[in-house]
This record gives C-alpha cells, structure tokens and sequence, in this order.
C-alpha cells in the first residue's frame, strides 16, 4: 500500500497520511484547547465555524475553574493520592523486584510472572468485592481508599519492571561489597541502589501516571465531591442538572492531561521494554 | 593464623558437581595458585573459601576455626573479583574506604590507611577519578588496593589478570608476586593460565571436574606430574605420551632430541618422522610420528634455535632419543606408574 | 603490621541479615501479602457472593448455588450485553492495530517533524481515560457536536436529521468502537515501531538479496519475528477493552435502552448502583474465563521469549 501510495503522489501522499493519522490522534486535544478559551457566546453558536474562534478567546472558563469550582482541591486530592501510592509503591517494589532477581532457580522467574499478571486482573472484576472491603474498613468516600488500593496494580507492573533492571546489574558489585564488610541488605542499600537512580525515577512516574489515569476505583469508592481525584471530579462534577460546564470541564480536562501527557513521551521506550520483558529494548 | 584448611568440600548445583570433595592445606604467608582449566570448580571453591558460596559438605578453617557458617564479612579474607568489582558510583578513594567504613574505622584511621593501601600500589594521584576513568591496570591495582586495606588474613583472587591485555599481564604478574612477597598474606590466586601459575605460585593445585589432581611446587608439579592430566596440562607443548601395553609412556618436548645430541647411557631411543616444523624465533618445534608407538596427538620436540639440525628435514625418518630419566610412566588409569622403558 | 583477629565465633543469629534464605523471602513478602490480601481474597469473596445472596439491604450469605447464574442468562439485557462487549473488543482491535500498524510504517521513516508526530499520535492512549472520553463527549453532542457540524457543512447529512451519535443504537456502538479504538491505536504503535526497529537488519538486507519484495519481507520474515511482541500487546490491549467501564460509562452508561451496555458497565449498574451485590459479582465472573485464556497466552509468548 506505501508502495503504491509512493508511486502514485510520492512524497504527497505519504504526508496526507501521516497528517492524517495525526489528526485523527489529536484533533480531539485540539477541540479541548479551542474551546477552553471561547466565549460561550461563540461555543453555543451553531452559526458560527466552531474550527477557529469566531469571538475573542477568553479565559473565563479557567477563570471559574479555578475559583468556583473544586478544581483545584480535586488536584490537590491526586496529587496526594499519587504521592502516597508512589511511596508505598517503592518501598514494596524495590525489595521485592530485587529478591526476585537474585532468587536462584526456576522458582524466581515463576513467581514474577505471576505478580506482574495480577496487573492483568481488571478493576471491573474487583471492584465489586473491594467496595465491601473499603467499607468494612471504613474508608468508604475517602481519599485513602485510594492510597490503599491503587497499589494494587502499581506493584505487580513496577515489580517485574524493576526485576528486570536488577538483573541487569553485575552481581560482582554486591559480591564485593559482601566481602568488604556489608550484609546482603547493606549491600543492596550502598551499592545496588545508588546505580539504580533511573530505573526508581521510572518506577516513579509509572506509578504516578497510573494513579493519575485511573477511573474506575474512584467512581466506586468516592462520592463526596471534596475527596474526589481529578479524574472523577472533572467527568462527574461540572454539571448542573443535564448541562455540561464544556468551557470548564475542556479546561479542567486538558491542564490535567497535560503533565502526564509529557511523562508518557519521556518514558515511553521504558515502558514498552517493561511491558515486552526487555525483549525490546 | 592465616592457614586455611579445606576438608572433603563438595559442592552441588542440583544435579551437577561443581566441586567432588577437595581436601587441601594453604600455609600461612603462602601463595598457593589454583589451577586448571575452565569450568573445572576452581572458582566455585574460591568462592566457598570465601562465603559467597555454601559448601553443600565439608569443612573450611581459617586460623583454625571453622568457618562454614561465618558470612563473609566476619572471616577476615579479602577478595579480588575477576573484573574486579569496583564500586561505579565511588570514587577510588571511597572504593578503597569502603570496607573500613562498614567496620566503622575511625575517620582518621581511614584517611590514613587509604593513603597508605594507595601508596602502596601507586595510585596516589588517582583518588578523585571514578573507576570508568581508568585503565585496566589501573582497575587491578584500586581492586587489590580495596582488598589490602583491611589487612586481611588470606587474599582471594579470582583470574584478576584475565582481563588485562598481554603485555601488560606479564609486569602485572611479577608486580603482584614482588607484593606479596612484602606482605606476605596468605594468597589463593585462581587461574587457568599454566604460565601465570608456575611464576607466581609456591604451590599449585591443579584441579579437573572438581577433583584436585596434585598440589606441589612448580618444579614437582612439571617434573613429577601425578597423572596424565597435569602431565599434559603444564608445559607448552605438552608432554608427549605415546600408547604401550599397560599405559603410555610420557617425555617433555624439550628433553626429546636428535640421538647425537644427547652423550651417555641410559637412552631410549625412538625413531621419529618429522612432518612439519615451527621456528618461533628462540626455538623449533617438530611435529611428527614415533615409529611403532601410537599416539593420541602428534608428537613434538622442541629444540633452541640455536642447535642446527643438520641432515633432518621433514618427511623424513630420524633417531631420536630420550635420557631414561626423563621418562614418565603412566598406567591405564593414566596414573603415574614406576616402569621400565622397554628395548625397542 | 596489624591484622583484624577474629571474632570468637558469634552465635548464629548474629548473622541474620545476611543469609540470603532469610532476606531473600523477607525482601519480597510485603509485595506477596499486598497481591494476596487485596487481589486474591477479593476475587474469592467475588467468586462467594456470585453463589449467595448478597445484596447491600440484606447482607445475607446465604448459599443459592447457581441461581443468580441462571438469572442472569436468562436476562435478554444480559445477553445483548456479552454480545456487545465482544463486538466492541474484537472491532475496536481490529481497528487499533491496522492503524497501528500503518503508523508504525509511516513513523518508521525519517521526516521533518516525525518527534513531534510522535508525540501526538501517543497522546491518545498517555491521557487519562476519563478525561479523554469526556472530549469525545463533547465531540458527539447532540446539538453542537463539530462531527456533525463537519458533515452539515459538507453536504453529506443535512441539518434536520443529524446523526444522534449517542442517542442512536447503531450510532452509539460505532461511537464506542471509535473511541477504543482511538485510544488503543498509539498503544500498537509504538509497539509496533518498537518491533519494527528491534528487527537486525542484516536478516532484512539478507531478504533483500533473496529476492524478497515489500510484501513477502513483511509478511513472512518481519511479521513473524516481532509476533510475540506484537501478541503481548494484542493481549493487554484485549483485556483492556473488554473489561473497560470508563469509555462506555462516561459516553453512553449503556444506552440508549442496553445498546452500549458492557460487561463492566452492566456490573457497575447493578452491583452498586441498585444494590444487588450477588448478581453483579456473577456479572464480573464473565470476565474471567476470558481473562484465563488472556494470561495462558501470555504466559505462554513470555515463557518463549524467556529463552
């Protein structure tokens, strides 16, 4: 098909496609950037060419975003979430991922797949029981239902991540450090951590944009609109009776897709070594 | 107080032996080299003696304690890795630190014996680079550095000149012998180089499958090997050994010359067809059959290049001989045998 | 010169940090108490009250075998709604990796502007699942959907009769195939880019020499090679369009009248929204088989990629 396209308009062709393709993954962005800032008079016109703007752009969706809305406390709320499950993510996966490359025998490799498909085990099938669960421990409608939960998903993935990491770093190194007077844990502490810096910084924005996208668990848990994530607030709260808040809630949609857009695109090729085993690098 | 003794070690990964019950006793302030070829459970032993392994039976002692299940840390060895271990995100001043920090040295002691352990081997304008900084030879010495400055009871070092290119290998090796020769730790020094170990060694111990072969002085070790194995693993070619009824019949390449060479009695002699030759500057090598006697690789003899070889030219037949004392026996079990050589 | 003697020899607990067979099991037990407590009890406690007959006004649990089984199935809405998730998932695949795969080719090659292209073509798989789909939300409204207005202004539909993305059946579903699909394409992509590139060159110039045309290179040399790469995301992307919630729960919650109604939707609706905690977990239990066989693929394409 490229070939063909080649022969028939060359170099053209191959770009309507690629502009194609691009539009097609980005119009809807652009559609959330256009209408953040038009007017209403201009939005809710079906005269007018909704591509460009028709009025002035304005800044008062973001305006009211910020100020009338509970925007903000819903950001504050992920960020929290996120840095907590960042935490306990860490301090769970670290250890874990490293035993798991150091275990001799079949028995390691066995027993890291078998972490990383709990990831496979979707909210949808979970969240049933583990509504119960939430409220039995009195975490119904609060933010730390989340905290507790969302690791869940966050260690199996960033476990095996970080396996294969570990098992790429000479073992002469703790071997030497033994010798010279560690413990195994005082080994992995003062030489195998230091090297590890970009794989933590990895497992940090994975497990950061993992909690940020995540939907399902918060529509479950969480109905006061104070404790609300981003993800939730944004899609459940800029209503009134059956009338979206578009201008807002465009707003409110692309400053939160933004930064984890931007984690994405810098860690992309980790992830999908991640995900593949390592089989690509 | 440095003496290590290895009582009947073995060592099993699942179902393979790496290591079939070696028994030996290192002397204090001694260097004993462990030889053999790859694979043959040298290093896994290194590493027993170490604590990095687990014998799965057997004893280790150290100064006389058992040690089996001291970790590492508390045996007082220090070791030198094959690619020697250093700490990437240290400098080599804070490698060479490193083990007096986990056994919380005073600062001062530290500074002071980190200058020391540098002198020693000549690193002192290198402390503030980075290992990825330095060259190979450079490497060797922060390694050997690091495992000095705790002034251990045995060094244990794992083929440390492998790595290194060969030019550089030879003075490394004699700078290591000089050195412990001033300290005068106890050294095990692993290696598969047959030439390594017997410059540096005051015993070797040559190992094959997991089993300890012989252990004895170089001299013993070449002249008086205890099987075919080592008698063929030491010496550059190796000895010949030509089939007979009851075992094979074994001489050195240097000690198989052309019959008029060689004046006195007690001379085998054996005829020799010489099918090729190799000068290599200092001396021949001739490659060739024994008339009468299989062999299982061809059979050589290495003369100085300063002989002439008059009237011998290959493909042709040629007496040579060997002096009777030169013989080695070896019976079916290609273990050394007394014998008598027999009229040819 | 002085010599660290050695200490006499200490009692075997002293050396507790550093035997490998404590620490090694020490080091991985919190991550095996956190799978096991918070995904492997709450799975069993699915599996118990899809047998009884729970429900949060009467947290009864009682034993009813296969009853709440049997009521579902027997549910029209049940049925159209496991047929609805298996369209969505096979189609929305289908569609994701052809235009995954073409991206792929097109962003193989060297041009102006491909880093940025990149970028944008990830951008639909990066973002937040809500925040996406509610952008689509608005891209479908019913009065001022810009789809619409583009098709008004074309001439293709006039403006009497604009398509009711979300309030019509058929329209709906292709509404929610769309937007899975949009959000899965850049996830082939990039695995396929990654695939692309991981094959050794030499291996394709030696394809070359052979003789192999475009076609032939790719079918029966590239596409085998980066098959187990390329299974390993069919697989996840599968499993996450067939048990998604988010996409049609913002778009549609189901409708209109159960056309869009998913297996997670349909659990959500009834597990929580109405209360009755047994049906809805029986609802859940349909993902597994399919999430079994999900993971024995897996398993499989991992454990031959392992050697």
């Amino acid at each position: 098909m490229l070939r063909l396209a080649k022969k028939l308009g060359g170099e053209g062709s191959f770009y309507a496609a690629v502009i194609t393709l691009v539009v097609f993954a980005a119009f809807p962005f652009y559609w959330m950037l256009i209408t953040t800032f038009k007017a209403d008079g201009d939005l809710y016109d079906l005269k007018s060419i909704p591509y460009w703007f028709n009025t002035a752009p304005t800044l008062e969706h973001i305006r009211y975003l910020f100020t009338e809305t509970l925007f903000v406390q819903w950001l504050m709320n992920s960020a929290l979430v996120g840095l907590c499950v960042v935490a306990i993510t860490l301090i769970v996966a670290l250890p874990a991922g490293y035993s798991l490359a150091r275990m001799p025998g079949r028995s390691a490799e066995t027993l890291g797949i078998g972490i990383f498909l709990t990831y496979l085990v979707p909210p949808t099938l979970l969240f049933l029981p583990l509504s119960r669960v939430v409220t039995i421990l009195g975490l119904q409608d609060s933010l730390w239902s989340l905290v507790v939960i969302y690791p869940t998903f966050t260690i199996p993935f960033c476990t095996w991540l970080l396996m294969g990491f570990f098992k790429s770093v000479p073992r002469e190194i703790e071997e030497a450090a033994i010798v010279d007077g560690c413990t195994v844990v005082g080994a992995f502490v003062k030489t195998v951590l230091p090297l590890s810096v970009p794989a933590v910084l990895t497992v940090v924005i994975f497990a950061f944009t993992l909690t940020m996208q995540e939907f399902v668990y918060a529509l479950t848990f969480i109905s006061s609109s104070e404790e609300k994530p981003v993800t939730l607030g944004v899609a459940t709260d800029l209503i009134r009776g059956d009338i979206f808040y578009w201008g807002e809630l465009m707003g409110a949609a692309l400053i939160a897709s933004v930064p984890v857009a931007i984690a994405y695109n810098l860690f992309l090729d980790r992830f999908i070594s991640g995900i593949t085993g390592g089989a690509v690098k | 107080m440095g003496a290590v003794t290895a009582t009947n070690i073995r060592k099993q990964f699942g179902d393979v032996v790496a290591v079939d019950g070696i028994s030996l006793a290192v002397r204090d302030g001694e260097f004993l080299v462990l030889l053999g070829p790859s694979g043959c459970g040298k290093t896994t032993f290194l590493r027993i003696i170490a604590g990095l392994e687990r014998a799965t039976s057997g004893e280790i002692l150290i100064g006389g304690e058992v040690v089996n299940e001291v970790p590492p840390r508390a045996r007082g060895v220090a070791m030198v890795f094959q690619s020697y271990g250093l700490y990437p995100h240290l400098t080599v001043a804070n490698n060479i630190a490193f083990p007096l920090r986990t056994q919380r040295v005073a600062k001062v002691e530290i500074q002071r014996k980190v200058a020391w352990a540098a002198g020693l081997l000549g690193l002192d304008r290198l402390l503030h680079r980075r290992p990825r900084e330095l060259s190979g030879g450079e490497r060797q010495r922060v390694a050997l550095a690091r495992a000095l400055v705790r002034e251990p009871t045995v060094f244990l070092l794992d083929e440390p000149l492998s790595n290194l290119d060969a030019k550089l290998r030879a003075t490394a090796r004699s700078e290591l012998k000089q050195f412990q020769q001033t300290v005068r730790t106890t050294t095990i020094y692993v290696t598969h180089d047959q030439v390594e170990a017997m410059g540096m060694g005051d015993r070797i111990a040559v190992i094959d499958h997991g089993k300890l072969r012989q252990i004895g002085t170089p001299a013993e070790i070449y002249d008086d090997p205890a099987d075919e194995f080592v008698a063929g693993f030491l010496g550059t070619p190796p000895m010949n050994l030509i089939q007979r009824d009851g075992g094979s019949l074994g001489f050195r390449p240097e000690h198989f010359l052309p019959k008029e060479l060689l004046n006195g009695a007690a001379l085998t002699e054996l005829a020799f067809r010489i099918d090729r030759m190799e000068y290599l500057g200092s001396e021949r090598i001739l490659y060739g059959a024994i008339d009468g006697f299989a062999a299982k690789r061809e059979v050589t003899a290495k003369l100085p290049a300063h002989v002439q070889l008059t009237g011998i030219r290959p493909g042709e037949w040629h007496p040579f001989a060997v002096r009777e004392t030169e013989l080695r026996f070896f019976d079916l079990d290609g273990r050394r045998s007394e014998g008598k050589a027999q009229a040819q | 010169m002085t010599a660290i003697t050695l200490t006499p020899r200490p009692a075997r607990s002293r050396f507790f940090l550093d035997r490998a067979e404590i620490v090694g099991p020490l080091f991985i037990a919190p991550a095996i108490l956190y799978v096991v407590l918070l995904v492997g009890l709450p799975f069993l406690l699915a599996l118990y009250y899809s047998v009884s007959a729970y429900n949060i006004f009467n947290e009864s649990l009682a034993f009813v075998g296969l009853k709440n089984f049997r009521d579902i199935i027997g549910s029209e809405i049940f049925r159209r709604t496991l047929i609805n998730t298996l369209v969505f998932t096979i189609s929305a695949q289908i569609i994701g990796l052809l235009l995954g795969k073409i991206g792929a080719m097109l962003l193989m090659q060297e041009f102006r502007g491909r880093g940025i292209a990149r970028a944008l073509v990830v951008l639909p798989w990066a973002v937040p699942v809500s925040l996406a789909t509610v952008a689509w939300l608005w891209m479908f409204d019913s009065l001022y959907s810009v789809i619409n207005w583009t098709l008004i202004a074309l001439g293709l539909v006039d403006a009497a009769n604009r398509p009711q993305w979300l309030g019509q059946e058929d329209l709906a579903m292709i509404a929610v195939v769309v937007v899975h699909a949009w959000r899965l394409f850049p996830f082939g992509v990039v695995i396929f880019l990654a695939g692309f590139t991981s094959v050794p060159k030499d291996v394709l110039d030696a394809a070359t020499v052979d003789g192999a045309g475009f076609w032939r290179r790719n079918y029966q040399i590239i596409l085998p090679i980066i098959a187990p790469i390329v299974l390993i995301a069919l697989i996840f992307g599968t499993v996450f369009t067939f048990t998604d919630l988010s996409v049609v729960y913002l778009l549609t919650k189901g409708g209109p009248i159960n056309s869009t109604q998913v297996l997670g939707t349909y659990a959500f609706q009834v597990g929580i929204l109405s209360g009755d905690v047994a049906h809805g977990a029986a609802i859940c239990l349909f993902l597994f088989p399919f999430l079994l066989v999900a993971v024995i693929l897996l398993l499989r394409s991992l454990r031959r990629r392992e050697i």
